[in-house]
């Protein structure tokens, strides 16, 4: 324990000192609000108080002029809050170019990471400062929320979905993680650490770790082992699509509409095949829900993912 | 009507609680005033529940590690804590007591609408309690009182059936409650009680039974849809089957924000009623604090998102749901404002309910503006589910609404029980509560910026420090709430004879003696004036 007392968190992110600014701003405002009344209150209860038993004051009108001043002063001040929370918040949720990815699966009770070069970690999340980094986050089982204090973001980890959120550290550092939305009984033991590290560091931990293969290779014997290889290869062209240079591509869909074949587009194509099939071709694709868990998903993606980036639709696929 | 010293009332001679005697001349009641007590009786005993479920949270707490019970227990206490202080003490607590005692009265009415329906909905909450409770003792619940699906649905193998039967029924009895009290106010006012003469506690109990009607089928039906998957493995909310886990949520809090309406509404029109009283003035801005409520009622169905906006919910819905919960904040805000003009050259006395009337307004004040924290995105962002979050709405649920109730319990207590209530004691147990409260509360606000998530059994050191001041507040809190159990009973029998009318209060319900007869009013009042006409001078402007 450093000091007895603090009113905020470390800041080490580059949104952190622009949240812990607008909550300095509410506060101020807060307690200014909070004292005008309490003094008003505490002036008049004083000033007005009762004198003798009997005494019947005078009645006061109301005042249009009063209600209106004490409807649209505060509502104005209240705009600030809005426009600069959602300007802070849309630039929390708009992850910028060139950023590095990780992936993030929670589980009854742990978090599960893996980086897209090969190392996977569990509770500890290794991250450069001064780089984007996006996380996309899955749950095997219930809602999760991925928070990390110090970085002031959180993002609930959804079953069914993969939601996406990014930061940027700023400052080296060990740094609280914690699962933020109940999730059971070991919830409170669903935390772990992120350390930010300096570019050169972080390299160094990156060539220690792994060996496995990128998540990439992973998931392209997951491609094999599930027998997905046996339709999506280039000799059945005919029956099925092909899976190359297919990230990022506008796909037809059977009923004419488009979708962009992004992560959710892919998870929902293995796990629920029928929700969307491609125009052309017929739903023959049996479904692997309950099968894959999300670990394995990510890694099938990012294997699709690379088979763009092979297939030369690079451009396609990071333009969006 | 307007000076003050009403001769006392000596011995009333018959009144409603002596009219007849015996278990089943309560038990089978449809006289409004008895049923307000069958209320007051349960809600107190499922207030002192709730209690001790937080008591055994708060020392849990005292330490960092867990170490008075399993990680599966201290979740139930905080299921079971909110569970039951939320559908089965806050929603019922001010409508079903005070309001089932006053809305007739007020009005000049003789009963409600429909009696029998009235008892019938205390039966329907009390069934619905009791099934509740015993889902806890059977082994609990550990869900949170917020059922998010999957876990409640698939995941948690607790009695979350039986606990959602038990709030499902409980529904009920607030759904007959607010058509009560909407036929009640529509068709019983008194010859000349004409809307814009109505005492703004009417005002506000007639938008509260509209938040009531329109919201708690939703929750009905979320619930019902909840223990649907449970049972028969339908895929409505869990992905595995199909579902949407999102979906519950945007049920869940399209009553759920309502809901906290459906807890503070109430609670403002106590505190209009204590503050015209105990300044003896007309309230300020009548209309304004009138048709807030009901700008209220109307503002809080369009606010749900705002509790979705870590959960990938798009962010152009957030920013809409942002915008909409701070315009609901201005009619709060409104209120306020207006109660503190009315003291302007009132003449103020500082009776018990007057204090409890100031604490609501600075509680419910800051309760009100770290709202405004929340309701910013990029704070909340930061905040949500931190220990932020559960500061906030204790400011505005017990710091506000509990505040008013204890307000609204001591002014109406000579009315509703013929004996006043120890002045001295009750002053004294008033400032333990405020002491305590925010001893238990305020340090929830920094702990929440600091980081701690809510509903931890065990959390880092470095936030001891604020958890062992909040435990200590919340001991100061629990002392502050038995002293008035103690001597409110006491009153019963040894407390002061009340006259008819002790604060010198214009409301209808002070024409008529205390305790007031089986019928309210031996002759129907007529009303000539608006509310709170404590003088007939002509008016000043400001
Ligand atoms: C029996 C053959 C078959 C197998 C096995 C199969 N698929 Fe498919 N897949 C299809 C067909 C046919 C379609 C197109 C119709 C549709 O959309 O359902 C398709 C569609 C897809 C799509 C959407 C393609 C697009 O262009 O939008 C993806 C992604 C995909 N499959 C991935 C997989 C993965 C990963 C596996 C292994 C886990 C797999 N498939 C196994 C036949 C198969
Ligand atoms: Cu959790
Ligand atoms: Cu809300």
């Amino acid at each position: 324990m450093r000091e007895l007392f603090r009113f905020f968190p470390d800041s080490a992110s580059s949104i952190s000192d622009a949240v812990d600014a607008l909550y300095l701003w509410l506060t101020t405002v807060s307690t200014i609000m909070t004292l005008l009344i309490f003094l008003a209150i505490g002036y008049f209860a004083i000033r007005y108080r009762r004198r003798e038993p009997g005494e019947v004051p005078a009645p006061v009108l109301g005042s249009l002029r009063l209600e209106i001043l004490w409807s649209v002063i505060p509502f104005l001040v209240m705009l600030s809050f809005f426009t600069w929370g959602t300007y802070l918040y849309f630039h929390s949720q708009t992850s910028p170019k060139g950023g590095m990815e990780v992936f993030i699966t929670g589980k009854q009770w742990m978090w599960k990471i893996q980086h897209p070069s090969g190392p996977r970690e569990i509770n500890e999340l290794h991250v450069p400062i001064g780089v984007p980094v996006n996380l996309t986050l899955a749950s095997e089982d219930v809602i999760h929320s991925f928070y990390v204090p110090a970085f002031r973001i959180k993002k609930d980890v959804v079953p069914g979905r993969l939601n996406r959120v990014w930061f940027q550290a700023t400052k080296p550092g060990k740094y609280h993680l914690f699962c933020a939305e109940y999730c059971g009984t070991e919830h409170s033991g669903m935390i772990g650490w992120v350390y930010a590290m300096e570019r050169h560091e972080y390299e160094q931990w990156l060539s220690g770790g792994g060996g496995e293969g990128s998540m990439a290779t992973r998931g392209e014997k997951l491609f094999q082992q599930y027998g997905c290889a046996s339709c999506h290869t280039m000799e059945t062209a005919g029956r099925c699509p092909s899976v190359r240079g297919l990230y990022g591509r506008q796909v037809l869909l059977r009923g004419g509409e488009q979708v962009t074949a992004d992560d959710s587009y892919l998870r929902e194509s293995i796990l629920n095949p029928r929700a969307k099939i491609v125009a052309g071709f017929e739903p023959i694709m049996p479904t692997f829900q309950g099968q894959i868990n999300e670990e394995s998903l990510l890694q099938i993606i990012a294997y699709i993912k690379s088979l763009g980036v092979e297939g030369g639709e690079e451009v396609e696929a990071t333009k969006k | 009507m307007s000076t003050v010293p009403v001769e006392p009332v000596v011995e009333a001679p018959r009144n409603y609680l002596n009219a007849s005697y015996g278990v089943k001349s309560w038990l089978l009641t449809t006289d409004h005033k008895r049923i307000a007590l069958l209320y007051l009786v349960t809600i107190t005993i499922l207030f002192f529940l709730g209690g001790a479920f937080a008591v055994m949270i708060r020392l849990e707490l005292a330490t960092p590690q867990g170490d008075l019970m399993t990680p599966d227990t201290y979740n139930k206490m905080f299921t079971l804590h909110g569970i039951i202080m939320v559908f089965f003490f806050l929603v019922p607590s001010i409508p079903a007591t005070l309001g089932n005692f006053l809305v007739p009265m007020m009005i000049g009415a003789r009963d409600m609408a429909f009696p029998r329906i009235n008892l019938l909905s205390w039966y329907v909450l009390t069934i619905g309690a009791v099934i509740s409770i015993s889902a806890a003792v059977m082994g609990g619940v550990d869900t949170g009182w917020t059922f998010y699906t999957p876990y409640s649905t698939t995941y948690s193998n607790t009695y979350v059936t039986l606990m959602a039967v038990g709030i499902f029924i409980a529904g009920f009895s607030s759904i007959l409650t607010g058509l009560n009290f909407i036929v009640t106010i529509h068709t019983m006012r008194a010859p000349g009680l004409t809307w814009f003469r109505m005492p703004l506690f009417i005002w506000s109990h007639y938008a509260t039974a509209i938040i009531i009607m329109l919201g708690t089928p939703v929750i009905a039906i979320t619930l019902l849809l909840v223990g649907a998957e449970r049972t028969l493995k339908l895929g409505i909310f869990d992905p595995a089957l199909g579902g949407d886990p999102i979906l519950f949520q945007h049920l869940f809090w399209f009553y759920s924000h309502p809901a906290v309406y459906i807890m503070v509404l109430p609670a403002m029109g106590v505190v209009s009623e204590l503050i015209t009283c105990f300044s003896r003035k007309r309230i300020f801005g009548y209309s304004f604090v009138a048709l807030s409520s009901v700008a209220i009622a109307i503002l809080s169905f369009l606010v749900w998102g705002h509790h979705l906006f870590v959960s990938g919910q798009s962010v152009y819905a957030g920013m809409i749901f942002s915008l909409l919960s701070f315009m609901v904040a201005v009619p709060s805000a409104i209120k306020v404002f207006n109660w503190t003009a009315t003291l302007y050259r009132g003449s103020i006395s500082y009776d018990t309910p007057m204090l409890y009337a100031f604490g609501f307004i600075g509680l419910f004040t800051i309760g009100g503006l770290t709202g405004l924290f929340v309701a910013t995105m990029a704070i909340d962002l930061h905040v949500h589910d931190t220990y932020f979050i559960i500061a906030h709405f204790h400011y505005i649920m017990v710091g506000g609404t509990v505040m008013a109730y204890m307000g609204g319990l001591h002014y109406w207590w000579p009315k509703m029980t013929g004996r006043m209530y120890p002045e001295g004691w009750a002053k004294f147990s008033a400032l333990v509560l405020f002491v305590g409260f925010n001893l238990t509360f305020f340090p929830q606000f920094i702990l929440g910026y600091l980081g701690m998530p809510r509903r931890y059994y065990a959390y880092p050191e470095e936030f001891q420090v604020l958890n062992v001041m909040s435990s200590a507040g919340a001991t100061i809190l629990g002392v502050g709430y038995l002293i008035p159990l103690v001597y409110l009973f006491w009153s019963m029998r040894y407390g002061e004879r009340a006259s008819s009318n002790p604060w010198g209060a214009t409301s209808l319900e002070w024409q008529t003696p205390s305790p007031p007869p089986t019928e309210n009013f031996t002759v129907t009042p007529v009303v000539t004036e608006e509310a709170y006409t404590y003088s007939h001078e002509a008016p000043e402007h400001v």
